[in-house]
């Protein structure tokens, strides 16, 4: 999928360049566009260390298998298929909480090992289960309580307030996230 | 209301590290080193990223700098007017799906063009933290264990993005107003 997007992306794009004549807009992108991502992921490597140092903490005190306890009950109602005990449930919440805390990229591994574990219950090796599909919807709706690199980029661009938008974002996501998991029981029947 | 919110808003990143702090203290837990211990992975991950910012970079700003944003753009102009969605931010209700670091790259531009506590820069900055991407997470998801049909996956999460999306307008211009 992601490959014939990327595939497509860059040879529409070459041909709304030749109409456009921008070709020459094209050398410019291949030389800083590319010089941008390796600064862009340089920058952002101070606060994934702060983050994943605090995740380790909170992870080595049990804060994250606390905060898993307590939306225990939530689990059973959005995931009724995956078995009360299964270690399927405890890499779904490490996941969210992971997310919540704008950890993406730990979040990401747990999430993998999450997605390991929902896979040992299908049957159908190949083919999405209803858990699975939710447990993407989910994660994709994004459950993050602190947007930390937008929050970066509005101080950067000399924001007033950087945290002003944390309010809208969570009530946007609160609303983005109940409508995937609706449509999800909607249509996992088929 | 608004008031109340800001203050939750201020507070919550303070709150977070000094809860994970006091109840790690608690716990017995070596806080400075075991920091360092996670911290150092920020820096496997950033270059672990790296390949991947470069490739969506790459691609995004070909499809931009060429002009075939704008154009795919001007298909979503009348039902974005519609919800009251501003035509700057409606590249990134496009981009937000296929590209994250696209789409932030996006919202640092219409930050820094249009100023962070403009309009249209809180409600880029908030439609950048209400969704994931979403190819780019379910080609990993799916793709690391295997599963080739993804059912109502695609639906359901561009269903949500689009509803993300509107709430965001709606909650900015309610609140910012």
């Amino acid at each position: 999928m992601i490959n014939i997007i990327w595939f497509c992306m860059i040879i529409i794009g070459m041909i709304f360049a030749v109409i456009n004549g921008k070709l020459d807009m094209i050398n410019q992108v291949v030389l800083e566009n590319t010089g941008e991502a390796v600064t862009f992921a340089i920058g952002l490597t101070g606060i994934m260390a702060t983050w994943l140092g605090l995740m380790r903490i909170a992870e080595k005190s049990g804060l994250i298998k606390s905060v898993g306890k307590a939306i225990s009950p939530l689990m059973r109602l959005i995931f009724p298929e995956i078995p009360k005990n299964h270690p399927a449930n405890g890499a779904i919440v490490m996941n969210i909480v992971a997310n919540m805390f704008g950890a993406g990229n730990s979040a990401t591994a747990l999430g993998l090992k999450a997605m390991d574990e929902l896979q040992k219950l299908n049957k159908e090796k190949d083919r999405a289960t209803n858990a699975m599909s939710m447990f993407l919807v989910l994660n994709m709706s994004s459950v993050q309580l602190i947007p930390l690199t937008v929050l970066k980029v509005r101080s950067d661009a000399g924001s007033l307030n950087p945290t002003e938008i944390i309010a809208t974002t969570l009530i946007a996501t609160g609303i983005s996230t109940t409508i995937g998991i609706i449509s999800c029981k909607l249509m996992e029947r088929k | 209301m608004y008031k109340i919110l800001n203050i939750i808003s201020i507070v919550s990143i303070p709150l977070m590290i000094t809860i994970i702090l006091i109840y790690g203290y608690i716990k017995g837990v070596k806080l400075y080193d075991t920091f360092v211990e996670g911290a150092s992975e920020g820096f496997k991950t950033a270059v672990k990223i790296m390949p991947y910012l470069i490739a969506v970079f790459l691609a995004i700003g070909i499809f931009k700098e060429s002009g075939a944003l704008e154009t795919f753009s001007n298909i979503f102009l009348i039902p974005g007017r519609l919800i009251g969605l501003p035509k700057e931010v409606i590249p990134l209700v496009i981009l937000k799906p296929i590209s994250g670091s696209g789409s932030l790259a996006m919202v640092k531009e219409l930050v820094h063009t249009y100023g962070a506590d403009s309009l249209i820069g809180r409600i880029a900055s908030t439609m950048m933290g209400s969704s994931e991407t979403i190819f780019y997470t379910m080609a990993i998801y799916f793709g690391a264990i295997g599963v080739k049909k993804s059912r109502h996956t695609l639906t359901c999460a561009l269903i949500s993005h689009l509803a993300g999306v509107i709430a965001a307008v709606i909650v900015c211009r309610m609140i910012f107003n």
